[in-house]
């Protein structure tokens, strides 16, 4: 049992520092290790037993429960539900009291825990110096600063490529805009790295209707903070996002905080901003539309492409075993590089022969399809009995009205923005994670200028780029 | 019963202080009122139920008898036997905690009692102020680094 003890004093009277402190979902906004932090069930702050769950800035997530909260005594006690950090039997308690003498306010932060045999000195100099030491001094610049975020900046030019209408390459123009300054839960981020994405395309055609020209297209982005007004995001943390109305590809942006996640250190802007969209699609694609388990048959088509070079990359890592369809021997040997046990060359989207033999007649148990109409009968086909068929792509044309009775198969159509809306931090961890372990490989190919996005825009649709494409702004 | 609490911060570690505030036949070197103390019947200062008996610089007697005593928790109280200054039932409470920030100490001084209770508010200023404080005022210049 490791015991951690920190306590200093903070120039202000105990009633504004504890008016801060008995809000259980307050440290966002005021210690520098904390990420986005919400309560979860919607539940009161100071109500005992509510949870928080919040995201560490070095990417750690940890859910704390309130066990006690006294306004007489000014104490506050939690502990650790869950962490991704090897902490056991987590209890800490903050007490304050007043310091008469020159109406300050003595805090008191302790705790006990266990940590694996070996690594107590390291957890104690964590807790006491990276949590304790590093919240008092955050409360104090916090109070400091009036309990607000940052200062306030003003109306700042920025840069984009504008959509002047629906069209080619040719209607993306560099023209001057706007970043407002951030409202309350808003930052403000100087963008470094844009992604480059299919539906980019689709948008800036007038396909897929979700701007109204002349207007910034674009879905993913990632730079640094340059002002806050929202808890939990400070000027120079480094920030990614994936996220509807488009309008990434600009300089600078506005944005509600609950759309950002901080990047941990070992993930750069530019893989951030390649990767964020992609391997969102792959995590929810792979761990909650449908648990890909060891030794499941998964059938992922475009299997060398964007999203399908990562589904085989981590779904082979999950164990599976992944069959993939492509369009060449060149985009075969890629696809098989990635995780890919037996990709199947076909231009004319035949394969569920070949699916059958592979699995001894059964089928594929999953099916990601982003083909649509064309493949449509060969993957009904190609369906292990009770398998899931998931079509998060139309490529070739919509599809008609599916049915799978002879399967007892099922269904889905999902949207990304469906999953993110309510998992964002969580999907964007374990994104995080899978770069980290070496599981997810990013391949940056092609980098532009900001300015030359019909250029990128031009290759893309020419089918000249393999691996992901960013904009540097 | 009313309640007087004072508390400030030492900018000395908390043994250091401590090594001053547990003894409690010291009074004469870390305050300003007190001119000198003995322990009565010759015991040691830090047997619990010893009484300190000590003359105020105005001239007044005070009999003080040790409750508690913990160099654990940096702890000590007494209750007043006999005084000058027309209270009953009056206990009080010195306890210092460490601050980590900058090796420092939180140092709290409390007493509970009755007086009659026009009497309350000037008492209550009285010790806070002209005791306790001004004993901690002192403290910090005899510990002072």
């Amino acid at each position: 049992m490791i015991r951690v003890r920190r306590s200093a004093v903070i120039d202000a009277p105990i009633e504004r520092v504890w008016a801060v402190l008995r809000d259980f979902n307050s440290h966002s906004a005021w210690h520098p290790a904390v990420g986005p932090s919400t309560i979860e069930r919607g539940e009161p702050a100071d109500q005992v037993g509510c949870v928080r769950d919040f995201t560490l800035k070095d990417g750690n997530q940890i859910r704390e429960q309130l066990l006690a909260l006294s306004d007489r005594d000014h104490v506050s006690t939690y502990c650790i539900l869950d962490a991704t950090l090897p902490m056991r039997n987590y209890v800490a308690t903050v007490q304050l009291k007043r310091v008469t003498d020159g109406d300050r306010t003595f805090w008191h932060w302790e705790s006990t825990f266990d940590v694996p045999r070996g690594r107590e000195r390291e957890f104690e100099q964590l807790v006491g110096g990276q949590v304790y030491e590093a919240g008092f001094t955050g409360l104090a610049a916090f109070l400091g600063r009036g309990g607000r975020q940052s200062p306030a900046l003003s109306v700042t030019d920025v840069q984009g490529m504008v959509a002047m209408s629906f069209g080619g390459p040719e209607v993306l123009q560099l023209r001057r805009l706007e970043a407002l300054p951030p409202r309350s839960g808003e930052v403000r981020l100087r963008q470094t790295a844009i992604g480059v994405n299919y539906i980019d395309v689709y948008i800036r055609a007038g396909l897929y209707r979700m701007i109204e020209p002349p207007a910034p297209i674009g879905m993913e982005a990632a730079g640094v903070v340059v002002e806050s007004n929202a808890p939990g995001f400070s000027p120079g943390d480094r920030v990614a996002y994936a996220c509807s109305p488009p309008g990434a590809y600009v300089t600078m942006r506005t944005l509600p905080a609950a759309q950002l996640v901080l990047l941990p250190d070992h993930v750069d802007e530019e893989t951030a901003a390649a990767l964020m969209l992609k391997g969102m699609t792959a995590e929810y694609l792979l761990y909650r539309l449908h648990r890909v388990r060891p030794g499941d048959t998964v059938l992922v088509h475009a299997a060398a492409g964007g999203v399908g070079l990562l589904l085989c990359q981590w779904a082979q890592a999950l164990g599976a075993r992944v069959i993939g369809t492509v369009s060449s021997d060149a985009k075969a040997e890629l696809a098989r590089a990635n995780g890919c046990e037996h990709p199947i060359v076909t231009r004319s989207y035949i394969f569920a022969e070949k699916t059958k033999q592979l699995t001894g007649g059964r089928g594929a148990d999953v099916i990601y399809d982003g083909l649509g109409r064309d493949a449509a009968q060969e993957n009904l086909a190609a369906l292990a009995t009770r398998g899931h068929w998931v079509s998060y792509g139309q490529a070739t044309g919509a599809l008609d009205p599916v049915n799978l009775s002879a399967k007892s198969g099922t269904f889905s159509q999902p949207v990304l923005f469906h999953y993110t809306a309510d998992y964002l931090q969580p999907m964007a961890g374990r994104v995080f994670a899978a770069l980290r372990d070496g599981i997810l490989k990013p391949d940056v190919r092609r980098r532009y200028p900001l300015a030359g996005a019909a250029d990128a825009h031009r290759d893309l649709e020419a089918r000249r780029t393999t691996g992901q494409i960013v904009l540097l702004a | 019963m009313i309640k007087v609490y004072t508390s400030s911060v030492i900018d000395a570690p908390a043994d250091a202080v401590w090594a001053q505030v547990r003894d409690f036949n010291g009074l004469p070197r870390w305050t300003p009122f007190v001119a000198e103390s003995r322990i009565e019947e010759g015991q040691p200062a830090d047997r619990i139920g010893c009484v300190r008996n000590f003359r105020l610089r105005d001239g007044g007697m005070i009999r003080e008898r040790l409750l508690t005593l913990s160099d654990y928790d940096y702890q000590c109280s007494y209750s007043i036997l006999e005084s000058p200054m027309g209270v009953e039932n009056y206990v009080a409470t010195i306890k210092l905690t460490p601050v980590t920030e900058g090796n420092r100490t939180f140092a709290e001084w409390w007493a509970e009692f009755d007086c009659a209770p026009e009497r309350e508010k000037a008492l209550a200023e009285q010790i806070g102020q002209d005791v306790f404080q001004a004993g901690f005022d002192t403290l910090k210049k005899v510990v002072a680094r």
